[in-house]
């Protein structure tokens, strides 16, 4: 469909359907909004909304679609700064960044890693995603991100399973203050805190765990 | 805490009285202040020795950083020992079991005797963990006390080490307040704890420790006074930001906490809430068991 056919349909779609008509998700996911500038999910993000890990594009298929809907928003105000998302959040309506978070949220999420904070960890990475190094008040990725890494609520998402460089994209991202969107600035201090090496590290054991890990 | 004093002499008094050969309680003397900074350092994972000695430090370890999954028969509640004993028992101000270790044995109050380590632990498990404490000398509690040894290697035994328990922090002139206290809560705590003090849980496991309620602390843990808590908070929440909320907001948070309904103290004194509170409560710090808040009595416990 070119983009002006499917302006056309979303401008036909949007004077018959009634106002309280709610935006359909799988459509936002699969053929994007109403407004062509904002492009289709799937384009980037996969078929399964499983991410593409070669490009750094997130997994986004089960992610809460409290913290979607929030990434989506946080795009539009700015308080989140990425080039190519800024301009599909802007053009998502409100309806569609609710429809199409719900949706992705539905979608089924990669397995859980079977990592537990209960050995003593030898190797630095794996004591810094465990325990954290509290000499720079830095807490273990899975004190709040949950065992695994595999998400905790709506405010803290999985890190297992996101490709190493968009974890690496994010960690740089609040360290030089683009991304800002932390809740209680909780992710600004840490990502400061850590050197550059360290969030390759961590970022990589995250992206590691979730193809690789059985039962450690 | 000023008004208080009288009253904890008085009720000192009226103990002793009654028991002819209590003392002061050497746990509770002295913690070190924040001023006087720590200087103990634990031994690194990598010291570790790799035999029989080294294995039951790993597994006390364990038991300490995932206790509510390895032991369930022990652990009445949705609580780790390293919920507040932060870094797997090795952080300053986070009552580091290198502070506690080589302070034992040790009189307390709180059960009228000389206490081993093991009964110091096995107090943990009743009232923090509102659960039954394993038997002193089973292999956990073993192993406990192994991993606790350890961090303590090169400790001095007796001495009260500089980052010890949680410093004290002073009661605000003008006390606490629950309605702020409650402002503190939604917009520092609730994002972990849950806006109902109900932590967060990931495939029905406990991830953020809940605060209040079944599965929390009991009424006759340690945090349930009002200035512990406060002093665990200001020196270690929210995780990663210590020492960023003012004494007086760690005060009326811990008040608004600690107002709450939980597990019911497993002291209670003749089905009594009135004795429980004369026993055990009137001259424990700054609590609320027993008493009456916007016309409700505190201390009824959570029944589960």
């Amino acid at each position: 469909m070119t983009p002006f056919k499917r302006a056309v349909l979303g401008s036909l779609l949007a004077l018959s359907w009634p106002a309280a008509q709610a935006a359909d998700g799988q459509k936002v996911f699969t053929q994007g909004g109403a407004d062509p500038a904002a492009l289709a999910c799937i384009a980037c993000h996969g078929a399964d909304g499983g991410g593409m890990a070669a490009a750094g594009f997130p997994r986004l298929a089960g992610l809460p679609a409290a913290y979607l809907g929030k990434q989506l928003r946080d795009w539009r105000t700015g308080s989140r700064r990425q080039a190519v998302m800024e301009p599909v959040a802007k053009a998502l309506t409100e309806d569609e960044i609710k429809a199409v978070s719900t949706y992705l949220a539905s979608l089924p999420q990669a397995p859980a890693g079977h990592l537990r904070r209960q050995q003593i960890a030898n190797d630095p990475t794996e004591r810094l995603a465990l325990y954290g190094d509290w000499s720079r008040q830095i807490p273990g990725c899975v004190q709040c991100h949950g065992p695994g890494g595999a998400g905790l609520g709506e405010h803290f998402p999985p890190l297992t399973g996101q490709p190493a460089s968009y974890l690496v994209a994010q960690l740089d991202a609040w360290r030089d203050g683009s991304r800002s969107n932390d809740p209680n600035q909780l992710m600004v201090g840490v990502a400061k805190a850590m050197t550059a090496d360290e969030i390759k590290a961590v970022a990589e054991f995250f992206a590691r765990s979730a193809s690789q890990e059985v039962n450690p | 805490m000023k008004l208080l004093i009288p009253a904890t002499l008085l009720l000192a008094a009226a103990t002793s009285q009654a028991s002819p050969v209590t003392m002061e309680d050497q746990t509770q003397l002295n913690v070190p202040d924040a001023q006087r900074a720590p200087q103990f350092v634990p031994p690194a994972e990598g010291e570790l020795p790799d035999n029989a000695f080294g294995k039951m430090v790993r597994d006390g370890h364990a038991l300490f950083v995932d206790t509510r999954r390895l032991m369930p028969d022990a652990v009445g509640n949705g609580m780790n020992c390293s919920n507040c004993h932060l870094d797997q028992g090795r952080m300053p101000h986070s009552a580091p079991l290198w502070g506690a270790y080589p302070m034992y044995p040790a009189y307390r109050k709180k059960n009228n005797k000389v206490n081993t380590y093991a009964e110091r632990i096995q107090g943990c498990f009743q009232f923090s963990m509102n659960g039954r404490p394993p038997a002193a000398d089973s292999p956990q509690m073993t192993a406990l006390a192994v991993y606790s040894y350890w961090l303590s290697t090169q400790a001095p035994t007796g001495v009260e080490l500089a980052g010890r328990g949680y410093p004290e922090v002073p009661q605000p002139t003008g006390g606490y307040d629950f309605a702020r206290g409650q402002q503190v809560y939604q917009a520092q705590c609730a994002i972990c704890h849950g806006d109902q003090g109900e932590g967060q849980k990931v495939a029905g496991e406990y991830v953020m420790p809940p605060l209040w309620g079944k599965d929390s602390y009991n009424w006759g843990a340690g945090m349930h006074r009002i200035n512990t808590a406060a002093s665990f908070i200001k020196y270690n929440m929210p995780l990663g930001k210590p020492g960023s909320l003012t004494d007086q907001q760690a005060w009326d948070v811990a008040a608004w906490i600690n107002r709450h309904e939980r597990p019911q103290d497993p002291r209670l004194v003749q089905g009594s809430i009135e004795k429980t509170r004369v026993k055990f409560h009137a001259n424990d710090g700054v609590n609320l068991y027993g008493q009456k808040v916007d016309g409700v009595l505190i201390g009824q416990g959570t029944g589960g």
